[in-house]
């Protein structure tokens, strides 16, 4: 999927998204399990937000100087005996990971989660090559054997109730016995270990992301909570790392202080299980670990965010709270978002990454309701560049024409203070009356997308206009409450 | 134009920089000289045993299990003890670090096998570096003496950490660190380990023993 996106599709695939059974279901899981976990675990260290500034700052401040920490960052690497390799495309990143895989004669490569892998589209530039990509994560394993794109930046295959898991697993894994017990969800787990174990083995490369890549000693950290990624890159003679350029933070100190609010965020743990942090290849009395080391860093059109308004987005450590905690994301899951990053900060990096014109649908996906900025570790300021990417899509005259008349219409009005208090306040008088006795409207002319949905309630009294002026009349404080 | 070149040439256009500027170069020297720690959290500021008993206490909230030792002369028969209470074979996975292959194994039945693993173990011993008292958080760097593969494969991870390495917080972690390693420098790996291996992807429960080893033992060897 993440090679040919749907995100100008996204008003279709919200509606498919609303009357999926499976999916509806799933998606109770995120808003029951991980907002309540967050609050708990943050409520429990008084530095929370206090540390929020901090990894907001140090991410500002890396961001700042980024070209000198690149450059510090290669040269730590190349010290330690690792390569950096640099691309500017998603294609030109293939084909230095396809060069690697060839020169070591790879059959089969394992891989870590990593989002920038589905970025690029490097399982469908393996599969070309025949060389198999084996997903590790376990729900990027489950989705691999959808042949589907994950719906979720950290849980992959939230989308998804364990009887389909079931159901995958039985086609897949003909080799076992086909009476065996599946019904509960350790075994699921269980299964994909021992089906896994023997491919962490037996893989010639090992492909990670990384969560961060520390200037000051040329290290590369990845955080996961199953080990995959640890077996993905000690097991393999050639370990390669593939990061996004913003991913630099200057110090061990630095990354400690963005740590601290990363699990914390995202999973609502204390700190992940394993955070690794790796720095260059195998050492001559090491008995185990890769032989090769190599970073592939990134760019994809990010270096031409800094000093633009989506310079913030570029802090995104890439936790998943904003997702967790949108309702629309709720509503409608990560698949229609139609490609890699969704909920706030996809609807936010994807127009970015693939252009206004094929993605501009996403940053309407919001009810402003600000719950991401809310919980974002690192304070990016989502709704307000959602609301820049709306202003480009009126713009350059890419939002539908019904809209367009629409807002034109309400704009008309909304110039003329006075007209618009007439039209709305005759508009409360009507409908008030007409809808006097039920209360409420199950249908209205040009409203059914809110009346399909649910009732539309029936004014009682005034504008609000109308009630605020009389009460700032009545009470002393200028309508504020004392 | 290299990629290289040219991503760094678009990155300077975009901040208004040439890359050149003094003041620049100052601060990120500056900065990577003196490696600022940064706030600090509060929890685990505290006198050396309290910080082990957090330590202790935390790591069994991540569903680590805990004994302390006397001494490492007692390590061969906790380990016994562990093997024994979860009726597992006395066989161990053993890297060649000199304050645990020197130990009189021989007083246990525990037949030893040495070197990294080949993800054939049920159980593998290795010594950390650190613990950190904030989170529980063990502290594992990659050698011939407690190779990586250790910490990964074997379904039972035991891991000895000596009280004298805890420490209150991970920026005290970094600092002992750099005094043993030199500054700038690291092991191939250094491992944080918070708990057993788990994994929340079927329907947000969590599951422990996902890739890596399903339980955790620290043995905390006192001052």
């Amino acid at each position: 999927m993440s090679a040919h996106p749907t995100t100008s599709r996204f008003i279709d695939n919200a509606t498919e998204a609303l009357a999926d059974p499976q999916l509806q279901r799933a998606m109770t899981n995120v808003r029951s399990g991980f907002i309540d976990k967050r609050a708990a675990v943050a409520a429990k260290l008084p530095e929370f937000e206090a540390l929020r500034d901090s990894a907001r700052d140090i991410k500002n401040h890396a961001l700042a100087h980024l070209d000198l920490y690149l450059e510090r960052y290669e040269a730590n690497v190349t010290a330690s005996g690792g390569h950096v390799h640099w691309a500017r495309t998603a294609e030109e990143a293939r084909k230095i990971i396809l060069g690697i895989c060839h020169d070591v004669g790879a059959k089969t490569v394992t891989k870590g989660k990593s989002m920038i892998s589905e970025e690029i589209a490097l399982n469908a530039a393996l599969d070309a090559a025949n060389i198999v990509p084996v997903e590790t994560d376990l729900g990027e394993y489950i989705i691999q054997l959808r042949d589907e794109a994950p719906s979720h930046i950290i849980a992959p295959a939230v989308h998804l109730n364990a009887t389909q898991v079931e159901s995958d697993f039985r086609r897949v894994h003909t080799h076992l016995d086909a009476d065996r017990d599946l019904s509960e969800p350790v075994q699921l787990l269980t299964e994909a270990r021992q089906v896994l174990r023997s491919k962490f083995l037996a893989a010639d490369v090992g492909i990670t992301g990384a969560n961060f890549l520390v200037a000051e000693t040329g290290s590369s950290i990845i955080v996961t909570n199953e080990g995959n990624g640890d077996l993905t890159q000690t097991l393999p003679k050639t370990h390669i790392v593939i990061a996004s350029l913003e991913k630099i933070v200057p110090t061990l100190e630095d990354v400690s202080q963005i740590l601290r609010v990363l699990a914390r965020s995202a999973t609502g743990q204390e700190m992940s299980v394993y955070t690794t942090f790796s720095t260059g290849p195998r050492r001559a009395a090491d008995l185990d670990g890769p032989e090769n080391y190599h970073v592939v860093i990134l760019d994809n059109g990010r270096s031409s965010m800094l000093g633009t308004a989506f310079q913030d987005m570029l802090r995104c450590i890439r936790c998943g709270a904003c997702m967790n905690h949108c309702p629309v994301y709720h509503a409608v899951g990560g698949h229609a978002y139609g490609w890699v990053y969704p909920g706030p900060m996809g609807a936010v990096l994807t127009p970015t990454l693939l252009g206004v014109d094929k993605a501009g649908h996403l940053p309407n996906a919001s009810t402003f309701c600000g719950r991401c900025e809310s919980v974002c570790p690192v304070r990016i300021p989502l709704p307000k560049m959602m609301r820049h990417w709306r202003e480009a899509e009126f713009e350059r005259h890419l939002s539908p024409a019904t809209m367009r008349s629409g807002i034109k219409f309400w704009a008309f009005f909304a110039k003329r203070p006075a007209l618009y208090r007439f039209a709305t306040s005759l508009m409360m008088n009507v409908m008030g009356w007409m809808g006097r006795d039920k209360g409420r409207f199950s249908s209205l002319p040009l409203a059914s997308g809110w009346t399909d949905y649910r009732d539309f309630p029936a004014p009682q009294g005034g504008t609000f206009q109308s009630r605020y002026e009389a009460r700032r009349k009545s009470t002393p404080n200028n309508g504020r409450a004392a | 134009m290299s990629a290289r070149e040219e991503i760094l040439s678009t990155i300077r256009r975009s901040l208004g920089v040439t890359g050149q500027e003094k003041p620049r170069l100052d601060t990120i020297n500056e900065r990577i000289a003196s490696a600022p720690r940064g706030l600090t959290v509060a929890r685990g500021q505290l006198p050396h045993a309290g910080q082990v008993a957090l330590f202790k206490e935390q790591a069994e909230a991540t569903l680590a299990s805990v004994v302390d030792v006397d001494s490492y002369q007692d390590v061969p028969a906790a380990v016994a003890d562990y093997l024994r209470q979860n009726n597992l074979p006395a066989q161990l996975r053993i890297g060649s670090d000199p304050r645990m292959a020197g130990l009189d194994w021989g007083k246990t039945a525990i037949e030893l096998s040495h070197g990294p693993s080949d993800g054939h173990d049920l159980a593998g011993l290795n010594h950390a570096f650190a613990g950190v008292a904030e989170t529980g958080t063990l502290v594992m760097t990659a050698s011939a003496d407690n190779p990586t593969t250790i910490n990964f494969l074997p379904d039972h991870a035991l891991v000895v950490v000596s009280a004298k390495d805890i420490t209150g917080d991970y920026e005290t972690m970094w600092s002992n660190l750099r005094a043993q390693y030199g500054k700038g420098q690291m092991p191939r790996v250094v491992n944080w380990v918070t708990g057993p291996s788990r994994s929340g992807d079927i329907e947000q429960v969590i599951l422990l023993g996902a890739h890596g080893p399903r339980r955790v033992h620290i043995m905390v060897v006192k001052d």
